[in-house]
């Protein structure tokens, strides 16, 4: 079995777990986490195609290197808004459900 | 380069770049600007962004082509190419208008010098501006990977947006709002990078070029599919949406409802009309159109048994998306008809992105003056608020498909391609459907003209912020008078290529 076949069903087998924790995950940070799973299968498949593609000398096809470094960036800014959520709720909730003092919302 | 084409107007590369850029330009400075004065940079911002809207739609009109522009002047598929055509055209008015209104409907006003606590956070003009230079990006973006950082944008301005007051109900709601986007917005990277590995290009009209019907593909454009379905709300995964957008201030439920929302469903279109190959959509049209018709139905009957006001709107947003989803099938037919069908699905997104928007408006001033938003406190509301009634009722009218309103019309186009396609179960959801939104409008409206049976006590309400929803509703309405035949304007620049105003 070649590398990228190997790293291809790696990626498969990411985005299965994390599309299956995102159907059945209970609670928003279980969620998260699948969502963090799911999107790191696609990056591991962003990798492959970029070795697939390789040519004129390169180690690797630089197109899809540089757009996965976007998506790590996008993905990681999604999971602290998402974390930062999480954690404003259950301070929230820990008031019990009292209105926030701050009229900001802390996004 | 093809701008130029109307003297006196800045060439149309630029006006696209514009397009995306002005509302970030005019985001930077907000963040030093209190919130009188950020108020005031946005709605200057406003005006300078639908003037650019309003640019684009005359160049591609008088050129009879889609404006393309190049980033840095590389063509695709070096570089990232930017087009807007007759479809394209219409999005970025549309959304140009909505935010508009919203500005106008958000900010103090001059006769009525608010609380400092009553006006609209800094954050609030910040959010609507990268919401707005997001959207035009989705409008005019052809390429794939461009599309995705529109989107991320896009959500990252809307979910905050949906929790602006920081209420537990609003943060439950934003958080299940981006779990659902991020999904959506993964799985459409998933797609993206499996297109990129079997064409090799990330451009939507040059992959469709060498697009053949391939496992891969399939895979691609269902992931593709199934993440813009998220993000559009289509039943089943449309739980997220009336929480998210009931729970938002109205200006923000007005801007989600109207013309976020639309945004994953134009690039399915793009997808679907213009990426993927007939024979693929032909046969993928009809799963489409079933989730639509399941839509209508499920989401309309659940409106009927709302109690709260804007609650209802929301469900009623949910169904409404059917709609244009119904147009998946008939537009993708190789037939005169699908021209029509075309039309009306894109009447249709543009008609009740105008009722919407008013009936949130209506809808917000009603709980101001009110105090709450249950439908059953809301009799004889009709004689208090007239105008804010109207707005309402007008914007229900479009909904419901009652002529002259430009739902009317659409849904006229819709069913008659439908029934000459010979698609009659879609003509008989349509029809259905209209009926249920028939329901959920009059239930409010009704009893609103009534006689109250105790006097209401309502703190007063800014009278322009009633005529703002007003005028968006009559907007709606007056979409019914465009003729009754497939749009001319609609058709300009498709099928997409990039051969025309080539340098």
């Amino acid at each position: 079995m070649s590398a990228e076949t190997l790293f291809g069903l790696a990626a498969a087998a990411l985005c299965a777990i994390g599309i299956y924790g995102l159907m059945v995950g209970r609670g928003a940070l279980a969620r998260l986490i699948a969502f963090n799973l799911l999107g790191g299968g696609v990056f591991v498949l962003f990798g492959v195609v970029a070795r697939r593609g390789a040519g004129a000398g390169f180690g690797g096809d630089p197109v899809p290197q540089a757009l996965v470094i976007t998506g790590i960036v996008v993905a990681f800014s999604a999971t602290a808004l998402g974390a930062a959520l999480v954690e404003r709720l259950a301070q929230l909730r820990a008031k019990g459900g009292a209105p926030s003092e701050e009229p900001e919302a802390d996004t | 380069m093809s701008g130029g084409a109307l003297p006196g107007l800045p060439p149309a590369d630029m006006l696209l770049v514009l397009a995306v850029i002005l509302p970030l330009f005019g985001l930077l400075p907000l963040l030093l600007l209190g919130s009188r004065l950020a108020e005031r940079l946005t709605l200057l911002v406003l005006a300078a962004g639908l003037a650019v809207a309003l640019g684009i739609g005359a160049e591609v009109a008088a050129a009879g082509q889609a404006a393309t522009a190049f980033i840095g002047g590389w063509r695709p598929p070096l570089g990232v190419g930017l087009r807007a055509d007759g479809l394209s055209a219409v999005m970025l008015v549309m959304t140009a208008v909505v935010l508009c209104a919203t500005g106008l409907y958000a900010m103090t006003g001059p006769a009525t010098p608010r609380a400092a606590g009553e006006r609209m956070p800094t954050a609030f003009w910040m959010l609507l501006l990268c919401v707005w230079s997001a959207l035009n990006l989705v409008f005019v973006a052809e390429d794939l990977f461009t599309l995705y950082v529109a989107l991320e944008l896009l959500t990252f301005a809307a979910v905050p947006l949906v929790c602006l007051d920081g209420k537990e109900g609003q943060i439950e709601a934003a958080l299940r709002y981006l779990v659902f986007a991020l999904f959506g917005s993964v799985l459409y990277l998933l797609g993206t990078v499996l297109i990129y590995a079997l064409y090799g290009t990330l451009d939507i009209i040059l992959a469709a070029r060498r697009a053949s019907v391939s496992p891969g593909l399939v895979v691609a454009l269902a992931a593709m599919t199934a993440g813009m379905m998220a993000k559009a709300a289509l039943f089943p995964l449309h739980l997220w949406l009336p929480p998210a957008h009931s729970g938002a201030p109205p200006a923000a439920s007005a801007m989600l409802s109207a013309v976020v929302i639309k945004a994953p469903i134009f690039l399915l279109v793009r997808f679907w009309l213009d990426l993927a190959p007939e024979s693929l959509a032909v046969k993928v049209g009809p799963i489409l159109a079933g989730l639509g018709a399941a839509a209508i139905l499920m989401c309309s009957l659940v409106a009927l048994a709302q109690h709260r006001l804007k609650l209802l709107i929301a469900y009623s947003t949910a169904a409404q998306i059917g709609y244009l989803f119904l147009m998946f099938p008939l537009a993708a037919a190789a037939s005169a008809w699908s021209a029509l069908a075309w039309t009306g699905g894109a009447l249709h997104l543009a008609s009740h992105a105008f009722s919407k928007a008013a009936m949130f408006m209506a809808a917000g001033l009603i709980a101001e003056a009110v105090g709450h938003d249950r439908i059953k406190g809301l009799t004889g509301l009709g004689r208090a608020l007239p105008v804010s009634v109207a707005a309402f009722g007008l914007g229900g009218l479009s909904l419901m498909g009652l002529p002259p309103a430009g739902g009317f019309v659409a849904k006229v186009m819709l069913l008659s391609a439908a029934v000459h396609l010979g698609n009659w179960w879609i003509a008989l959801v349509i029809l259905i459907g209209g009926l249920l939104a028939g329901g959920y409008v009059l239930r409010v409206v009704v009893p609103a003209l009534q006689r109250p049976a105790a006097p209401l006590a309502l703190r007063p309400v800014a009278g322009w912020r009633e005529w703002v929803a007003l005028a968006l509703a009559l907007v709606a309405v007056g979409l019914g008078f465009v003729p009754l035949e497939p749009s001319a304007y609609l058709a300009i620049g498709r099928p997409a290529s990039w051969a025309e105003g080539a340098p």
